[in-house]
């Protein structure tokens, strides 16, 4: 079973859980799992294509699979899948104080 | 008897304004965070531009540009949603051609990053800050469509952007690298950087380089999005162009931001720590070559945050502060 990170923004979706854990071969299975055991991520998740929502972007552990190979990206039970929204940088909100 | 003539050109140019001595930052190889022989670590010390980072070559490109084609009027004010390096540039080359510029950012910004601005003479607005850069950006965009004497650029969507490093950034590491570069790595923020250079490494060098983007992970608390669809893409980014791209989080930026002074003596800024971080791996996945990563800024403006002396862990913020 593969690990997945949930970002705060789709916690409510999971029941609040911080992190929740999902079979599947692929970043597409893992997910397709996660949707089915919480539908209300599908619409956060995925557009109607069925392509991943272009402003999430997942991680095999660190790297972005978009640059992988995609949904098709392999995944094995060592493996974190961690979601994440797009945020842009450059100028930002910096230190307090 | 006659003193033979001293003969050490060249000795990095002499020009005729500030503006002009932007680019042409020196290549540093890191021999000792090199993870293997045969594999060499090359910094391009963007921060060794006239203001202190690589956002000298995009803001000179902005203004250029937008002169070029006409957009811009001799002391017409120049409008711009930034806090970070690329309005400091702004500020300085603005003053130097004479236009005014106003800058809108959170009000929540280092007390470095306010002087930097003030002392070249930038007007700031601000923004709320618990609504971050998108806020400063709506307000941007807001007052530029209300106000038509003033001209903004908007780095994350102006292509001049990417060019400067195209026509720049990216020229000088294969001119001094005689072509050779096995992997290049920087930080994904506006995109201009990446998208620059690895057009023109693509097109001169094709698949032989890898591409390799190092991202900031945001800690938790940045990330207040009622939303996946309130994040934010810039425009100019093209995903294609990446071979790899790679998330560091802001404890290892850190970390690697305190192992290039340690290890190297290179004082630089944190997103330098998370490139560096990535350019390594990267390095310790070749055989041999040359891998280059890009230097973005030095480390002045982030001293008030302890980094460079405190154990990572008592960084006061380091998971809600927004570091690139």
């Amino acid at each position: 079973m593969a690990t997945i990170r949930i970002p705060p923004v789709l916690r409510p979706s999971v029941g609040g859980e911080r992190e929740v854990e999902a079979d599947g071969a692929t970043v597409g299975d893992v997910l397709s799992n996660l949707v089915a055991a919480h539908p209300a991520t599908r619409d956060q998740l995925f557009g109607e294509d069925g392509d991943l929502n272009r402003y999430v972007n997942v991680y095999l552990n660190d790297e972005d699979v978009r640059v992988l190979d995609g949904l098709a990206t392999a995944v094995s039970g060592a493996d974190a899948l961690v979601i994440l929204p797009a945020m842009a940088g450059g100028a930002r909100p910096s230190l307090r104080g | 008897m006659t003193v033979p003539p001293i003969e050490r050109r060249p000795c990095a140019g002499r020009y005729t304004d500030l503006v002009d001595s932007i680019g042409n930052t020196p290549l540093i190889e890191l021999k000792r965070l090199s993870p293997k022989p045969g594999v060499r670590i090359w910094a391009k010390l963007e921060s060794m531009n006239p203001t202190g980072s690589i956002k000298d070559r995009v803001a000179k490109a902005l203004i250029e540009n937008a002169e070029e084609k006409g957009l811009i009027s001799p002391g017409q004010t120049i409008l711009e949603p930034t806090s970070g390096n690329t309005g400091i540039s702004l500020a300085m080359i603005c003053a130097r051609k004479g236009y005014p510029l106003k800058v809108v950012m959170p009000d929540n910004v280092t007390p470095e990053r306010t002087q930097l601005l003030k002392m070249y003479g930038a007007e700031i607005v601000y923004s709320p800050g618990d609504q971050g850069s998108n806020g400063a950006v709506a307000m941007a965009l807001e007052m530029a469509a209300a106000d038509a004497s003033y001209y903004m650029p908007y780095q994350y969507g102006n292509e001049a952007n990417p060019r400067a490093h195209y026509e720049g950034t990216a020229v000088e590491i294969l001119e001094e690298l005689d072509g050779n570069v096995a992997a290049f790595v920087a930080g994904l923020g506006t995109g201009g950087t990446l998208m620059g250079v690895a057009r023109r490494f693509k097109e001169e060098l094709g698949d032989s380089v890898m591409i390799v983007a190092a991202e900031p992970m945001q800690g938790e608390p940045v990330q207040g999005l009622r939303s996946l669809d309130d994040g934010f893409i810039p425009p100019i980014i093209d995903i294609s162009l990446l071979d790899r791209k790679i998330f560091v989080t802001n404890r290892d930026a850190v970390v690697w931001t305190r192992r290039l002074l340690d290890e190297e003596g290179l004082f630089a800024g944190v997103s330098s720590g998370a490139i560096a971080r990535v350019a390594v791996r990267i390095g310790s996945e070749m055989d041999e070559g040359n891998v280059v990563f890009i230097v973005c800024d030095d480390g002045w403006k982030y001293l008030s945050s302890g980094l460079y002396t405190l154990p990572v862990d008592e960084v006061e913020n380091l998971e809600s502060t927004v570091w690139w």
